[in-house]
């Protein structure tokens, strides 16, 4: 059985229906990315695994248990990093840690802080609030807060969206290591192909909505360990960047109806 | 030669109060010329303003002798109708941060609960919008006749007046702190006491403050009538007292330190909105 199984996933607001029967599975150390564009209930898919909201059908199952509620099993990097102003950097992540393990004392807090501060290559900045941070160093601390109560599952919500190019390929390439060294089972939105090919291994393309779904997944052909500097030197790189920039911009439109027209082609011939 | 806006500000503060302490003196000086004056007037206002010389006004220097007098001697106490401006002051100043501080015990916890619970907000918000237009200096004689105590319906005045700013920007405050704090303990399963300490309470913090620094105003500017109507103590009450004793020089010793108190509360509430404040 795989660690993550999502089974017939739907979310309506009333009548109108925002995606329907999203299957897929995620198997234990993985890392897969959706893509697809605005308003197709990416972040939706999310917050259902995160257990912010209810789906409206379906079911989501972690480890052999259904996901119903929030739970610190699975770490949530937010989109707008989601840092609180009047805390520094130690005293988000803390905030994160002392809530994992209550009952450690201040020293074992602070040197799982320090640990994951290193990690996230934020030395020394340790005592500065968020606002002294760059856009860049605040989704750090995001990322460190996430990983830092060491959870079953990590989701990020389009963590790079806000920064520029330069930032996000640091940033990326740091995700990237950590990942390969912490096993981290990962669910990333993203709407940057470059992105998920450099950091998935797997890749789930989303149709449009209403009643999107979830039209293919793509399995990442590029070898590992990847990284940005040769990447585009794969000779698959092209090709598969391709298939998903097509689907991006001409496919993802079209999807249903050409489902509809499969479905009816094969009613005529039963 | 440019100098500074802060020092260019304070030499036309000094200027200002200059022209406005000269003007007063200009209008206050001696007539000379002999004014008819009612007998009955005269005997009451004193012998100066029967002279007719001079007017019953004081001059700034009088005001100034007065000031020094009560500065020199600001906690004497001679009985009911005779004690020093600090000694009532301390008076007022204590009845409004008992009433202030009853006021935000039950108006802070009662603007989380609002504030967190959207039914409770459409319950309560009817009342409190009947509640909080009505002069607390209404309230009076209900408090005299319940309490039956007018030292404890001064404070009980204080309270209601501040309760109101106080309980509506809490529940603001804590209606308004951002999804995505609150999402972030969601997933961190933190539990609702912690929550609401270690999340609510620093991301409303500035908004209770403004409401705090509304509410000590409002109780600064209501206890001056509060203690002109039930009497006895405090500076509200020492300025009716010198109105009684036509000692108008007192009266305006009283006005100046009700004006020096007021900014010196704001002041420090101020300062505690500054530090609860954080940078975004």
């Amino acid at each position: 059985m795989s660690f993550l199984q999502v089974q017939g996933l739907a979310k309506r607001y009333g009548a109108a229906n925002v995606f329907e029967a999203v299957d897929f599975t995620m198997e234990k150390g993985e890392f897969v990315c959706v893509i697809g564009h605005s308003g197709c209930g990416k972040t939706t898919i999310l917050n259902i695994l995160a257990g912010l909201e209810e789906a409206s059908g379906g079911v989501v199952v972690m480890d052999g248990r259904e996901v119903a509620g929030p739970s610190l099993e699975r770490g949530v990097v937010f989109q707008g990093h989601a840092l609180m102003p009047w805390l520094s950097v130690m005293g988000n992540i803390a905030f994160a840690v002392e809530s994992r393990w209550p009952a450690w004392n201040r020293v074992q807090v602070q040197t799982q802080c320090r640990t994951f501060i290193d990690m996230v290559g934020l030395s020394g900045a340790e005592h500065k609030k968020p606002a002294q941070l760059s856009g860049g160093m605040k989704q750090r601390v995001g990322i460190a807060r996430a990983f830092s109560i060491q959870p079953k599952m990590l989701l990020l919500d389009e963590p790079f969206g806000a920064l520029d190019a330069l930032t996000r390929g640091v940033i990326q390439d740091e995700l990237l290591r950590i990942c390969a060294a912490t096993q981290q089972t990962v669910f990333m939105i993203t709407h940057d192909v470059d992105e998920a090919l450099l950091l998935a291994d797997r890749i789930l393309l989303m149709s449009n909505g209403p009643g999107a779904r979830i039209a293919e997944a793509v399995v990442n052909p590029l070898a590992k360990p990847r990284s940005r500097q040769d990447l585009h030197h794969d000779p698959r790189y092209y090709a598969t960047r391709n298939h998903l920039l097509d689907f991006l911009v001409n496919r993802s439109k079209t999807y249903q109806l050409e489902e509809y027209r499969h479905e009816a082609r094969r009613r005529r011939r039963h | 030669m440019k100098l500074p806006l802060r020092l260019t500000a304070a030499l036309l503060s000094a200027l200002l109060l200059a022209v406005g302490v000269g003007a007063w003196h200009l209008a206050t000086l001696p007539t000379g010329g002999a004014r008819v004056v009612d007998s009955e007037y005269a005997r009451l206002v004193g012998a100066q303003a029967a002279s007719g010389g001079k007017s019953a006004f004081p001059a700034p220097a009088d005001l100034g002798g007065k000031i020094v007098e009560h500065l020199r001697q600001p906690f004497y106490d001679r009985g009911p109708n005779d004690k020093g401006i600090g000694l009532q002051l301390a008076y007022s100043i204590g009845r409004v941060a008992l009433g202030f501080l009853l006021a935000a015990l039950v108006a802070v916890p009662a603007g989380f609960l609002i504030g967190m619970s959207p039914l409770l907000h459409r319950a309560l918000d009817p009342f409190i919008q009947v509640l909080k237009p009505i002069s607390p200096l209404a309230w009076m004689p209900l408090a005299l006749f319940t309490l039956k105590d007018s030292d404890v319906s001064a404070v009980f005045v204080i309270f209601v007046c501040s309760i109101w700013p106080m309980l509506i920007n809490t529940a603001f405050g804590v209606a308004s702190v951002r999804r995505e704090w609150l999402n972030v303990a969601l997933t961190l399963e933190v539990s609702p006491f912690r929550k609401a300490l270690a999340v609510i309470l620093p991301a409303a913090a500035p908004t209770i403050l403004t409401g705090m620094r509304i509410s000590v105003g409002i109780a600064w500017l209501v206890i001056v009538a509060a203690e002109m109507l039930v009497g006895g103590t405090g500076i509200g009450y020492f300025v009716w007292n010198e109105w009684n004793n036509l000692s108008i020089a007192n009266i305006l010793c009283g006005i100046l330190a009700i004006g020096l108190v007021g900014m010196a509360l704001d002041v420090l509430f101020a300062r505690l909105q500054r530090a609860v404040t954080f940078p975004e």
